[in-house]
């Protein structure tokens, strides 16, 4: 045991004595949640529109008044002719485009119907959708309210968004960044100091040492459990703090799940580099191999219901998917560990295959 | 031999198509420094893998203090102490705390086996809160070696100590070897240096993975059979080839400013020889007879 803590300790030496890796591994999780928090956001504020409105009665410019007020759209320019429409566009700020028709209140009151155009820039497709969305939803609103004495029968749905009333993006950035992260820094820390001590040599001498394989893989991974837990703090708070990301459920739980977590991944980085010999090839391995899956493959951004039946059997097979759902159940929707507990043990099954792979692969010589 | 410390029996290893060891034999009794002298490539640093039970042998057995380096490896890896030929401690560790670390994982402290490895610390002990990466070159071999016997171990196996140390350094650390045998420690140690070989208890010549001659070094050069003169003259170059030249001449090697020479007992003169050279254009022409050292016992090994 004395050696095992020896151990520890000397791991602790190299973490601490190399400062600057530490400062990215406390400074990523931070950087990357304001950059995922802020800049990469679904939700459009202040979209800039132009209106070519040319009946100019009470209605079209209560209609107008309304999109206007609604927060999401800023008037860039009220335009005269029909034909400024596209030098509008291709100057690039305007991003929706409203054309009411001639006659429009007169014609809305004897025909029923009037002419309304919305032109999105679609360019962005994404961007124009949900602008043109936005816009189409505040006309409709207020069609229904002006006819509500006329019309006999009618179903206003009430839409409530459960568990994100906004449709805050950050909320679902904060469990995917979590899950991401965590992954990043445990595999590739924990693949990067065994194989550095491969390349040093130094692994030569902790062989000939009566230290047991196992000691010096559990010794690796303490340290970075410590570390990678302390970033799930710093996630789980700025969530909390900065974006206002709820925590409904138990905190306990939320974190020994992510300590669950975290055990995977360094059990996996672990795996990685007990298959590979250089830092560099570890690091390839831990960036490419995990990242990129991670990002797509795991419901972090794009659903995996919409992919095709191969890539969702992948999707299964990705470590993070079972931890963001775990998160996401818990943090907003507050549920219990009885909710999770599927995911839970999928985890430890993860992690125990992964364990065992690499207690079997570690190498009691030198090749 | 009785209970060596280390037996080794027709071990033979390949890397693929390179044979790296060729069916070697050999014992080492305890107590004794036992050299390994032979260029790079020579099979060395895998004979001692070998033995610090880091690699398999393809075929042969060899044991370490009576233990199996197979089947005993556990065992094993608790007796020796094994310094790698590459510096292999953690640069980012002071002196301090990578002897303290070593002592730790062998199950001991610097204070409980202080005694043996006195001599050596105390040289670098000003500079015990240095980075080990800081060290100079034949400064880190000090801590490397004080690392390999912090526990106290029954054999050590030092793989080329001495490369890429500066001279003062290697005569100091060769003292250290000569004491450390006092503490009845089996030494087995590899060099590609030849003047080392002359402070070894026994000295095996290995080449192409294969041995070519075990000896104490003093028999090693009674058993040279040639005669010996060193040449010197002005120009250096010229004077190996030409030397190469000549007649009669066995081998030519360059020593710092002299060539010896070496030819069978007594068919050159030294005027004949004098003549030629002068013939050939050199100036300053020196001649004198040398008694032959291990270098040149060892080159001549080599050519056989």
């Amino acid at each position: 045991m004395k050696r095992f803590i020896g151990f520890v300790i000397k791991e602790f030496y190299h973490i601490f004595r190399d400062y600057r890796t530490l400062m990215i591994l406390f400074g990523i999780p931070a950087a990357q949640l304001l950059l995922f928090g802020y800049v990469i956001t679904n939700e459009i504020k202040d979209a800039r529109i132009a209106i070519y409105d040319s009946s100019k009665d009470e209605v079209t410019r209560k209609i107008s008044e309304k999109i206007l007020s609604s927060g999401y759209f800023i008037l860039e320019k009220n335009l005269t002719n029909y034909s400024q429409i596209g030098p509008t566009f291709r100057e690039g700020n305007t991003k929706l485009v409203i054309v009411f028709g001639s006659n429009f209140a007169k014609k809305l009151q004897q025909e029923g119907k009037a002419d309304l155009q919305i032109l999105g820039d679609a360019s962005d497709p994404n961007t124009a959708n949900i602008l043109v969305n936005y816009a189409s939803g505040i006309i409709n609103n207020y069609l229904v309210s002006i006819n509500a004495e006329q019309i006999p029968m009618r179903i206003i749905p009430e839409v409530r968004m459960q568990y994100n009333p906004a449709l805050k993006s950050v909320f679902m950035f904060v469990p995917g960044i979590m899950a991401l992260l965590l992954m990043l820094i445990s595999a590739l820390m924990t693949s990067l100091s065994i194989t550095r001590e491969k390349e040093l040599g130094t692994m030569e001498l902790l062989l000939v040492s009566p230290l047991r394989p196992i000691q010096i893989i559990i010794g690796k991974v303490i340290p970075y459990v410590l570390l990678a837990f302390i970033d799930s703090c710093i996630i789980l708070g700025m969530g909390k703090f900065v974006f206002g990301v709820p925590i409904e459920g138990n905190i306990v739980l939320l974190l020994s799940e992510s300590l669950l977590y975290i055990t995977m991944a360094l059990s996996l980085g672990i795996l990685i580099s007990s298959i590979t010999n250089s830092q560099q090839v570890a690091m390839t391995l831990s960036l490419v191999a995990l990242m990129l899956p991670i990002i797509l493959l795991s419901g972090f951004i794009f659903p995996v219901e919409n992919m095709p039946v191969i890539l969702q059997v992948l999707c299964h097979i990705m470590p993070p998917k079972y931890f963001i759902t775990i998160i996401k159940d818990i943090m907003l929707k507050g549920n219990s560990f009885i909710y999770v507990w599927k995911e839970t043990l999928i985890m430890i099954l993860f992690t125990v295959t992964f364990i065992m792979m690499s207690i079997k692969k570690f190498k009691i010589r030198l090749a | 031999m009785e209970n060596p410390s280390i037996l080794v029996r027709n071990i033979s290893r390949s890397y693929g198509t390179v044979k790296a060891l060729d069916d070697i034999s050999f014992e080492v009794p305890k107590g004794e420094l036992f050299g390994f002298i032979g260029p790079d490539g020579a099979g060395k640093t895998t004979l001692f893998r070998i033995l610090a039970t880091l690699v398999l042998p393809d075929k042969g057995v060899a044991s370490v203090e009576g233990l199996d380096v197979v089947k005993d490896f556990k065992k094993i890896r608790k007796i020796l102490g094994y310094m790698p030929g590459r510096f292999s401690l953690y640069m980012d560790l002071s002196v301090e705390e990578n002897l303290s670390f070593y002592a730790t994982i062998f199950g001991t402290t610097i204070e409980q086996n202080y005694d043996l490895i006195k001599d050596i610390y105390c040289q670098i002990e000003p500079f015990k809160t240095r980075r080990a990466g800081n060290l100079s070159g034949g400064m880190k071999q000090k801590l490397a070696l004080c690392c390999a016997l912090i526990h106290k171990p029954a054999v050590i196996f030092l793989d080329e100590p001495t490369t890429g140390v500066d001279a003062v350094s290697r005569v100091e650390f060769w003292e250290m070897l000569r004491r450390l045998k006092e503490s009845n420690i089996t030494i087995m140690v590899s060099t590609p240096y030849m003047d080392e070989a002359s402070l070894c208890d026994r000295v095996a010549l290995i080449q192409d993975g294969r041995i070519m001659k075990i000896s104490k070094p003093e028999e090693i050069i009674a058993d040279y059979r040639f005669q010996l003169w060193a040449v010197r003259s002005g120009k250096s170059f010229e004077l190996l080839k030409d030397l190469h030249k000549y007649p009669g001449v066995r081998s030519v090697q360059a020593f710092g400013q002299s060539a010896h020479i070496a030819f069978e007992k007594s068919i050159l003169s030294m005027e004949d020889l004098h003549k030629y050279l002068i013939q050939t254009g050199h100036e300053n022409i020196e001649i004198e007879e040398i008694q032959p050292n291990i270098e040149d016992c060892f080159m001549e090994l080599m050519i056989q």
